[in-house]
């Protein structure tokens, strides 16, 4: 099995800054990410783009192709970067299993740092299941990987600031949507106002929100604000959007709808290792206990970026640094004092980055309705498991996800809870009138995805001391 | 549903094959992409209700993007890129996971 001082999980802005300080305090350094290309979400197919695609690049805007700094430090440093690679299990004594190109195999690591950021929260709403529903995220993947924009009538759904991003890239792109239908409730511009003073400290992104603001304004794109009560209609695709709007029913024709509520860290592989997790109210998602240096409660393992927390890519970046100074010294490659000394200014715009989010926290949390949909809404959509029927075995006994599982098959499709996770935790707490942290979440077992059986095979000869 | 931006550099044309019909794509695209562009439609069937399904993520979380490649069932269309003469079938019924141990 192959070995190596540091495996670093995820090539975004966190795992690319890491493998950079890293490999710079002369460690060896494993980089694997499951897309064919470094960038992670937000810089995803940079190298592509910037090589072939000039007008997509501009389109995105500056804080997309700031991505290609990062690209291209990845590409100058002796770093063992393997596009491609799907990680499928990882086990506390730091045998990490990854599938690439057909064939699994293992790799043993002295540190792990897991960088494998951010899932956007699912939006269970009536009809989400229909084709032609997708997220926002997804929308701007076809836009950056793809080059595709869509050419018949799209809504977009929800809140945040992705959202009004991808509008604005649309727009720039000469594909704007036909609406967008924002559930952000009056009340909540008013809670938010509080940390509009805090958040001035970020100056930078709140002028970025405002610009986008205004483009969209300016262009005439027709904005509903304060909806509720959002469904997709259509039978075997999705053809229109329905909600509540200043006390009126609309319905608003569409072939495409892109949903969205913010993103929460995926916590897959922390999940797995077990490491301990904490229920973040503001956030309203689970993210794994960290200390100051960013390591977990198991031994070795760390996590930077947006997997350990919602804060953006530039402190993604930041904290791949930080984590990455902290494991050089834990390798005796770099003294404490040296250590701390890089860090402090690190840690100082770290700080600086979080001052926007509890303003965007409060504006952008997402309505009841979507973190605890009605009845009828499916919420697992693998094993098509409605929100009553686990309101129903909760109200039967049913105490927890795992035991939610068991009863339903909710979390067993292969999807493995990342869409249900959330909402079915949710739907629990308040059937019991319990706190999250009492609830939990799903016990996460390898393989994290499905995997041919000839592969699992395929490793096990190659194990094999006989052959 | 979706159309190409008219980037100047266009990488090479290819065909691959959905349910029999040939469609045209490009090197590099994903093959989830490769089938929106063609309105491909439902891309699998859940085994639960037999309901349609087409990409939701497209970052390989929901697994709605399953197909057939190649002979081989279970495949995320959105994880993967198109390769000239690709056979892709709609998937039907049940993801085979090999976790039963
Ligand atoms: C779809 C989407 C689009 C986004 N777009 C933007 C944007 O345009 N602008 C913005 O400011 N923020 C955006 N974000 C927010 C995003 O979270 C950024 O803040 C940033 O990308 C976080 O960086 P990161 O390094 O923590 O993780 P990411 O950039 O998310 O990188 C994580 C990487 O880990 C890999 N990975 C995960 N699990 C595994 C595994 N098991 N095996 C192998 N590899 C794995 C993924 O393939 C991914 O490349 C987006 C988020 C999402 C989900
Ligand atoms: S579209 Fe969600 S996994 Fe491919």
């Amino acid at each position: 099995m192959d070995s190596a001082d540091v495996a670093i999980i995820g090539a975004g802005p966190a795992g690319l800054a890491a493998a950079e300080t890293l490999a710079a305090a002369g460690a060896s350094v494993v980089l694997l990410d499951e897309q064919q290309m470094p960038g992670g979400q937000i810089y995803r197919g940079i190298e592509a783009v910037q090589a072939l695609r000039r007008q997509t690049l501009s389109l995105l805007g500056s804080d997309y192709a700031a991505g290609a700094t990062l690209a291209k430090a990845l590409r100058n440093a002796p770093v063992d970067y393997q596009p491609g690679s799907m990680v499928w299990d990882v086990s506390r004594d730091l045998v990490i299993h990854y599938s690439r190109e057909g064939r699994s195999q293992g790799l043993h690591a002295r540190h792990l740092l897991i960088a494998s950021g951010a899932l956007e929260r699912p939006v269970p709403i009536p009809g989400w299941t229909l084709p032609g529903v997708m997220t926002v995220g997804a929308l701007q993947i076809l836009l950056k990987s793809d080059g595709l924009v869509p050419r018949v009538p799209l809504v977009l759904a929800g809140s945040g600031p992705l959202l009004l991003l991808l509008a604005v890239q649309l727009l720039k792109a000469g594909a704007p949507p036909a609406a967008i239908v924002e559930t952000v409730p009056r009340r909540a511009y008013r809670s938010a106002a509080r940390h509009v003073p805090r958040a001035l400290q970020g100056w930078r992104s709140l002028m970025k929100g405002r610009r986008w603001i205004r483009t969209l304004t300016h262009a005439g794109v027709p904005w509903y604000r304060g909806c509720t009560n959002l469904r997709v209609e259509g039978a075997d695709r999705a053809t229109g959007l329905a909600f509540h709007h200043a006390g009126r029913t609309e319905t608003i024709a569409a072939d495409v709808i892109g949903l969205h509520q913010g993103v929460v860290p995926n916590v897959q592989l922390t999940r797995l290792l077990d490491c301990e997790h904490v229920w973040d109210a503001s956030q309203r998602c689970f993210r794994p206990r960290l200390d100051d240096w960013l390591a977990t409660t198991v031994d070795g393992v760390s996590v930077a970026g947006d997997g350990g927390g919602i804060f953006g890519a530039v402190a993604a970046e930041w904290q791949g640094r930080l984590a990455g100074l902290n494991i050089a010294h834990r390798l005796d490659r770099l003294p404490s004092a040296e250590r701390d000394r890089q860090a402090a200014p690190m840690r100082a715009a770290l700080a600086r980055e979080r001052t926007v989010r509890p303003l965007l926290d409060t504006l952008y949390q997402p309505p009841p309705d979507v973190l605890r949909p009605a009845d009828e809404v499916v919420v697992c959509r693998c094993e098509e498991v409605s929100a009553g029927r686990i309101r129903e075995a909760v109200r039967l006994g049913c105490s927890g996800p795992n035991q939610a599982k068991s009863f339903l098959r909710c979390g067993m499709g292969p999807c493995q809870g990342r869409i249900c996770g959330l909402p079915v935790a949710e739907i629990i707490a308040e059937t019991r009138g319990v706190d999250l942290d009492d609830v939990g979440y799903y016990r996460i077992r390898p393989p994290l995805k499905p995997l041919p059986l000839m592969e699992l095979a395929g490793l096990a000869a190659d194990n094999d001391p006989a052959q | 549903m979706f159309r190409r931006i008219d980037d100047a550099v266009r990488p090479a044309g290819i065909t691959i094959w959905f349910e029999g019909q040939s469609l045209h794509a490009q090197a590099g695209d994903s093959l989830a992409a490769a089938l929106l562009i063609h309105d491909a439609g439902a891309f699998r069937t859940t085994p639960v209700s037999g309901a349609p399904r087409a990409p939701y993520c497209l970052m390989g979380v929901c697994f709605d993007c399953l197909v057939e490649v190649d002979g081989v069932p279970n495949r995320q269309a959105c994880m993967i890129e198109v390769r000239d003469g690709m056979q892709v079938r709609r998937q039907h019924g049940p993801a085979g996971v090999a976790d039963d141990g």
